[in-house]
């Protein structure tokens, strides 16, 4: 139940923030300090969750399977697949190097 | 018609729905794995709809992470489409209630696909058919990546968990165009792998949201005042 509610809060707040941009006089978000933190907040927390998902069980730090999808993915993402196969890639990897009895 | 057909704008727009569409079936899939019921993922992809956002929730969710530091982490990431509407609203000029309409289409890609245009008519067109193309695409194809992931049982020997890693990877990756872009990312990893194991599940996304912010603010590096927060067409093509 208490995740329905943190669903919905979630949810108005990513709408809030939307409609924020056509409320808001322009000076005030395309002020460079503005644009600075946005672009770096958004690079922060993709690279917190990469690592939080590749390396984080509960509170440990662990290399399991999901180091080989990590490896995979990165080695995709070079040559330049597109998101989907660089995915279907990751669960793969993960999925190959658990049936070989890793992680 | 005709003119819609052949409009470069609504081209650019539907290739783009189609690519993003199809990879809602990875998040669909990892929201149930994450613990996520069928209907709960739904509702995500209808009325949060930005795959960021959707993306970190059910992230902080799958590795332990309270329902709280979920949204908190979904809510920072959903600050660039504030940045967004701005742009959107210099370049489209919605007026009155149109503005509650524009907004929930202001994503990545219709903000992407409106931003190559030069022409203002093909610039609406653009935001239009991205917009309200993702946004089906979207969420036909979150059910069917939920329904997915409900038959599958046991998610990792599917190796769902790898899958998400590498959806995260693929959405950091072409942000990653600077050097200063690398040395962020690899600060912000850094200082989550550090605060793993001395604070509670998800809290370390929110340590390296401050590392973020205080980097912003008084790190190195130029401020990017002169460029406008968006994506391009080539990142957003990217996936």
């Amino acid at each position: 139940m208490t995740m329905w509610i943190w669903i919905i809060v979630a949810s108005l707040a990513a709408y809030v923030l939307k409609l924020t941009g056509y409320l808001v006089p322009e000076r005030v978000l395309e002020h460079p300090r503005m644009a600075r933190v946005t672009w770096v907040l958004t690079l922060g927390l993709l690279s917190a969750l990469v690592v939080m998902n590749t390396f984080a069980s509960g509170t440990a730090l662990v290399a399991d399977a999901r180091v080989a999808a990590f490896v995979v993915a990165v080695v995709a993402l070079v040559l330049r697949a597109p998101f989907l196969l660089v995915v279907v890639l990751g669960a793969a990897a993960a999925a190959l190097t658990r049936a070989l009895g890793w992680g | 018609m005709r003119a819609l057909l052949t409009s470069p704008a609504v081209r650019l727009g539907l290739s783009v729905s189609v690519a993003t569409g199809l990879y809602a079936v990875s998040f669909g899939a990892l929201a149930v794995a994450a613990g996520l019921s069928t209907l709960q993922t739904c509702v995500l992809s209808l009325l949060m709809f930005t795959g960021g956002s959707q993306f970190a929730f059910i992230g902080t969710i799958a590795g332990g992470g309270a329902g709280s530091t979920a949204a908190l982490a979904a809510t920072l990431l959903g600050v660039r489409n504030a940045v967004y509407g701005v742009s959107m609203s210099a370049l489209l000029r919605p007026r009155g209630w149109r503005r509650l309409l524009f907004a929930q289409v202001t994503i990545d890609e219709s903000v992407a696909v409106a931003s190559s245009r030069t022409d203002p008519l093909e610039e609406r067109r653009g935001f239009w058919t991205a917009g309200l193309g993702v946004f089906t695409l979207w969420n036909i194809f979150t059910l069917v990546g939920a329904l997915l992931g409900s038959a599958v049982g046991d998610t990792r020997a599917w190796g769902l968990d790898g899958a998400a890693v590498a959806a995260f990877l693929g959405l950091l990756w072409p942000r990653l165009r600077s050097r200063e872009a690398g040395s962020i990312a690899v600060v912000c990893a850094l200082a989550t792998a550090l605060a793993t194991p001395f604070l509670p599940v998800g809290i370390p996304i929110l340590v390296a949201a401050v590392v973020a912010v205080a980097w912003a603010l008084w790190g190195p590096g130029e401020p990017r005042g002169n460029r406008p927060l968006r994506p391009t067409s080539s990142e957003v093509a990217a996936r």
